[in-house]
């Protein structure tokens, strides 16, 4: 029988959280006292769990590897969080971002899940506001919003191009907070290397401490992943450089099950790679698609002409010029989701005509908006005849003072100026909507241990739509869990203390140690950082924007044959007992090394294309829709769930039913 | 690869006891787009393959926003360049044949951890002694439009915000003072109505803290403005002063 109870409570949807909150089981206050929890990870999740749960009077510890809980990669976040406050007054309301969110994700995400999401989205802005996190305001003193793709009403709240960490610094304030109370007791430079279950119950893990090297047992009640999401599986990412799979993956080996590991988000707007030193990849927000328009020469000798460096974007006329998300979806233009203008993007330039030397950019240029901005602002000031050189200087100050640290940091890794030139950018991997499967409580297959923030597979169906990964994680951590968490430890009020002097500790500690000691030995002749090249070289030609049977199932080959390389011929220095940060690095890719072939594996067993998964084999052939992803509700209305069954080509498959009973099933359109 | 060479200086140290030392790097095919990380990313590829160990330094996001990365280079913090961190630091910003010097932050408050890798654990029991607002997490607070901010004291909140804490102006402060760091936090919360009511209690417990840590004086000599990776203006420095100075004053 399958473990797949994805309990949502009864009831209509707008009920639901409501009477679930009002029924389930809650701890005593003295009897909280009696509780640990271990949270991993202190990214807008963590670090929200964390501090509210030991604001309710669990004891709590959390673990993050960074040095700090403050550098949890949420802090890169730029373009901001969505919240349905309607302070717009443009007709938005919980219903409707509940069905955006649905429809973004294509019709693969859980309804109940997604409602809530919507429902506790305006209590986060409240919350982070009474924290001190400094919102934009308008000059009346109110909040601030923008749009974002794949919707129409302006519900994005920000913080320049810095929402992500003014939101995690909200985060970390209170969590230290209750560190200063001794409530959190703060475990930085510490790695999770195993979730330990016990009479079938999550009670502990197992962390390596960074500097010492020393393996260390924690044991708890509860046991919360917020690890953040996978993306770095192709090497090459917008993530930083230490985000992993390591805990939702060893975690995935002790039981709990895999939800929709296929699902990546490509964001459409990053700095094109540079050269084969290129460590990662830089985003520039969603939010410039409000004001940048994007674009390729129409005549495919005028491409040439650009990339051979005979001509420049600004040499191409208003007439040559194909914007093509304009053209192709009128109705939200350069606003499409980010699946559908990453897709549109690598069309272009599959068919030639990309606008750098690989022939892999497109050109996001804002002259327009300077100009329109420029205009605007002439007339505040009465400046009557203003010069094109005045517009263009007067609107340049407006569009600075809305995205400046974005054009900063352009010109930094680009070395040109992107007020004069046109940005040139190109889809990277940034975002991973599968992740661990949990039930509406975020509980994983595993009792005891849940599941928050991008780890989880749970709010973003097959697309993520942009300042939504903000919301889930602070949903999650600040407004679901510290509820649903306390009817699970219900039943834990008189265990007392969890003892990790177990043989289920003992065993765990060893599979650790074992695992260190071989990468030690092992003195083979390449380092960590080749075979993750190599993987994530794999993951991006076969299992990225678009994928076919045909590759898949090379890829799942070449990625069996990099793992056995992997563990014959890695070469990891130094000692176990020391700061060892190659030694770090192979024990994440290992764990990739696996997860890669699982998505490739879900990639495959989906026949149909959905948000980011998109299968060439299963596209609109004909009619107004041409090119256009295509689903197959039939068959494939499911959350696919991957059982481990002790090696990443044998996982075992099963299927969460996906019931839509508030929006309907249709194709799409944005057009 | 592009072909610049440079010789590295960098800094050595097993361990927090060990004495350390500078080391050199000769290094080529330098290409002028690599990152200054990314170029010691090619440098330890190179050091693992010959089975000698790699150099150890803090870096994360890569995008200058994380904190993370640190690096003393040329005598600089985050190296030379306004306003960047040192993973925004590219090479087309030095010339062939240069010579880099390498360091880690130098700080009694900043053991190092190895090679250029320290410990910044300081500054987050700054952060615990009171750079917060004492509001627990609820479903019922005030709208976050009850009680509207000007846009010039949230643009200023905003404006110390962004402090990444990676502990530049500590490094370049010939007094190792922590000013800026605390000041960052105690000014941005005070600027804002929700974090007024615990404002003197704030700015006590952070300053003594601080000095806890073992921090050295501010004498307003101005080197962590001017190294500091977000541009954190001195003028945040006056504010602490003065939010220090009323609290003491009317200190019961």
């Amino acid at each position: 029988m399958s473990k797949l109870d994805s309990k949502i409570p009864p009831g209509p949807i707008d009920k639901k959280w409501t009477d679930h909150k009002g029924h389930i089981r809650i701890v005593a206050p003295a009897n909280k006292r009696r509780i640990d929890i271990i949270v991993v990870g202190t990214g807008l999740a963590g670090g929200a769990a964390a501090a509210s749960l030991a604001e309710m009077g669990y004891n709590v510890k959390a673990f993050c590897f960074q040095d700090s809980a403050r550098r949890a990669h949420s802090i890169a976040a730029q373009g901001g969080i969505n919240a349905a406050k309607n302070y717009q007054n443009d007709g938005d309301s919980t219903y409707r971002l509940f069905y955006d969110t649905v429809k973004g994700g294509d019709y693969r995400a859980r309804e109940a899940n997604v409602y809530r999401l919507a429902e506790v989205s305006a209590n986060i802005i409240d919350q982070c506001v009474a924290q001190g996190v400094p919102f934009a305001r308008d000059y009346g003193g109110l909040l601030d919003n923008r749009s974002f793709g794949g919707v129409q009403v302006s519900r994005t709240f920000y913080a320049r191009g810095q929402t992500g960490q003014q939101l995690l610094l909200g985060a970390y304030s209170a969590l230290m907070r209750q560190v200063g109370k001794g409530a959190v007791q703060m475990f930085d430079r510490h790695e999770m290397l195993d979730v330990v279950v016990v009479d079938g119950k999550a009670r502990g893990i197992i962390a390596r401490n960074l500097i010492t090297g020393e393996i260390e047992r924690h044991g708890a009640h509860a046991v919360l992943l917020c690890t953040g999401g996978y993306g770095n599986v192709f090497f090459l990412s917008t993530n930083a450089m230490g985000s992993n799979v390591t805990a939702a993956w060893k975690a995935h080996k002790r039981g709990a099950y895999f939800g929709n590991p296929c699902y990546t988000q490509i964001h459409p707007t990053c700095i094109p790679v540079s050269g084969t030193h290129q460590s990662k990849l830089t985003l520039m927000s969603e939010s410039l698609r409000n004001d940048g328009r994007i674009w390729v020469p129409k005549n495919i000798e005028d491409a040439k002409a650009i990339r051979d460096g005979k001509k420049k974007g600004s040499d191409i006329a208003e007439g040559d010029r194909d914007y093509y998300l304009e053209r192709r979806y009128p109705a939200f233009g350069n606003l499409v989701p980010r699946d559908v203008a990453s897709r549109a993007a690598k069309e272009r330039c599959d068919a030639g005509y990309g606008v750098n030397k690989t022939g892999e950019a497109v050109y996001l240029d804002f002259s327009a908006a300077i100009e329109r901005y420029g205009k605007l602002e002439a007339n505040v000031k009465k400046i009557e005849n203003a010069s094109q050189e005045q517009v263009r200087e007067l609107g340049t100050s407006v569009v600075s003072e809305k995205y400046g640290n974005l054009f900063e940091m352009y010109e930094n890794i680009v070395g040109e100026d992107p007020y004069k030139h046109a940005m040139k950018i190109y889809p990277a991997v940034h975002y991973t909507m599968g992740g661990l499967w949990v039930d509406y409580n975020l509980q994983t297959t595993v009792p005891g241990l849940f599941c928050l923030g991008e780890a989880n597979f749970s709010d973003h169906g097959a697309n993520r739509l942009g300042a939504s990964a903000l919301m889930q994680g602070l949903a999650d951590g600040y407004f679901v869990i510290p509820y649903t968490v306390g009817d699970y430890l219900a039943d834990d009020i008189r265990t007392g203390p969890i003892k990790t002097n177990t043989p289920e500790f003992d065993a765990a500690e060893k599979d650790v140690k074992d695992r260190i000691n071989h990468f030690l030995n092992n003195k083979g002749t390449k380092p960590v950082d080749d075979f993750h090249r190599r993987l994530g070289k794999v993951m991006w030609d076969k299992c990225g924007m678009a994928r076919n049977a045909q590759g898949l199932q090379e890829a799942i080959m070449e990625i069996r044959q990099i793992r056995e390389e992997f563990y014959r011929d890695v070469r990891v220095p130094g000692k176990a007992g020391e700061f060892n940060q190659e030694l770090e690095k192979a024990g994440r890719v290992a764990d990739f090394l696996e997860l890669g072939e699982l998505m490739c594996v879900d990639a495959l067993h989906r026949n149909e294309s959905c948000g980011g998964h998109f299968r060439e084999e299963f596209a609109e052939t004909d009619g107004p829709q041409q090119g256009e992803a295509k689903r197959d509700d039939t068959n494939y209305a499911y959350v696919a769930a991957w059982e481990w069954m002790g090696d990443a080509g044998k996982a075992n498959l099963h299927k969460e039913a996906l019931e839509f009973n508030e929006v309907k099933l249709t194709q799409r359109s944005y057009k | 690869m592009g072909n610049m060479k440079l010789n590295l200086k960098i800094w050595r140290q097993a361990g927090p006891n060990d004495k350390g030392q500078m080391k050199d790097y000769p290094v080529s095919n330098v290409s002028e787009d690599m990152s200054f990380l990314e170029m010691l990313d090619v440098l330890n590829d190179d050091i693992v393959r010959k089975g000698e160990d790699p150099i150890a330094f803090d870096h994360d996001c890569r995008e200058g926003i994380c904190g993370s990365c640190s690096l003393f280079i040329n005598g600089e913090a985050h190296g030379p360049g306004k306003g960047i961190t040192t993973c925004q630091l590219h090479m087309r910003r030095f010339k062939d044949g240069d010579t880099i010097h390498v360091e880690p932050w130098r700080s009694a408050a900043f053991p190092v951890i190895k090679d250029l890798a320290t410990n910044r654990g300081a500054f987050d029991r700054i952060q615990a002694a009171g750079g917060f607002v004492s509001v627990n997490t609820s479903g019922n607070l005030v709208d976050g439009n009850a009680v509207p901010i000007p846009k010039d004291d949230a643009d200023k909140a905003f404006d110390a915000a962004t402090c990444i804490g990676c502990g530049a102006c500590v490094a370049s402060c010939p007094n190792g003072s922590a000013m800026l760091f605390t000041a960052a936090k105690v000014s941005q919360l005070s600027l804002l109505p929700q974090g007024k009511p615990e404002r003197k209690r704030r700015a006590l417990a952070m300053v003594e803290q601080m000095d806890k840590e073992g921090f050295g004086n501010c004498s307003a000599i101005g080197a962590c403005e001017v190294e500091c990776p977000k541009n954190i203006s001195l003028e945040h420095i006056a504010r602490l002063n003065r939010e220090y100075l009323a609290a003491t004053v009317t200190k019961e």
